[in-house]
């Protein structure tokens, strides 16, 4: 497969993957992957997919909420995911042991509430190897 | 799926019952394998741990990790390394370990990294 230079200088355009592995809440590294991510795009480069696994699924629950002179990180990936139709996952094991549950999830398990951003599907692992292998580069934060 | 297996290198470096990333490492090494790609799995620093035998952690109510560790083989992961300067750090040797990995060294680390198309570090 044809790899990018590894240099800093990306062009043509690279088609990235992201893996997130930690919380908002307790690490620097899904704001830095936030980041990362708005200036890829920005830049005009691709991104095959948004792979939130351990703590990292916390970026996709929906009822976070933090103080008002802080950035609300679940919304703000919420708002890039939506604007740009990105191919965003959460790890279904990951997910559900830390209450991360879609609609369906919850009604499965008999709980009264959902917490995943519906912009966010729930997956299995074998869509981080799928992004590792399709992607140009898979970037790994956490 | 892409039809060329690609070659992936896990690093597992941490203790197998200290934090959820031994799981999320050895996880991650069946979903490759499951998907039929071509698997490294280097155990290095105190991922050497979880190598250990006879370990048993139902008294801290957890699964032990070794025993899955052992079923690798069946998954067709065969190519398990155990960094020897790690083990020798820490008193141990490959005579202290549940399954056969092929003791290797920095340069020979090096080597794997350098051919491979993806690294996980966990």
């Amino acid at each position: 497969m044809p790899r990018p230079d590894r240099g800093f200088c990306l062009s043509p355009a690279v088609k990235f993957a992201v893996v997130v592995y930690s919380s908002p809440a307790s690490s620097q590294a899904a704001a830095s992957a936030y980041q990362f991510v708005r200036t890829l795009l920005n830049e005009g480069h691709e991104l095959y997919r948004l792979f939130f696994i351990a703590d990292g699924v916390e970026n996709a629950n929906r009822l976070t909420v933090t103080p008002q002179d802080e950035t609300n990180l679940p919304q703000q990936w919420h708002g890039l995911i939506t604007k740009y139709k990105l191919d965003s996952v959460a790890c279904v094991s990951s997910a559900i042991r830390r209450g991360i549950l879609t609609p369906e999830e919850a009604d499965r398990h008999n709980l009264d509430a959902h917490t995943l951003l519906d912009s966010t599907e729930i997956a299995g692992l074998g869509q981080l190897i799928d992004a590792a292998v399709n992607a140009d580069r898979l970037v790994h934060f956490g | 799926m892409a039809t060329k297996a690609q070659t992936f290198i896990f690093l597992s470096r941490s203790a197998p019952y200290g934090s959820h990333r031994s799981q999320l490492c050895l996880d991650a090494v069946l979903a490759a394998a499951v998907f039929e790609q071509t698997v490294h799995y280097i155990f290095l620093d105190d991922g050497v741990y979880q190598l250990l035998k006879e370990q048993d952690a139902s008294a801290i109510n957890r699964k032990t990790l070794g025993k899955t560790l052992q079923s690798l083989e069946l998954y067709g992961v065969n190519q398990v390394y155990v960094d020897g300067e790690s083990l020798n750090y820490r008193g141990l040797g490959t005579q202290d370990l549940l399954l056969p990995a092929t003791e290797i060294n920095a340069p020979g680390i090096r080597l794997l990294l350098r051919n491979a198309d993806h690294v996980f570090n966990l």
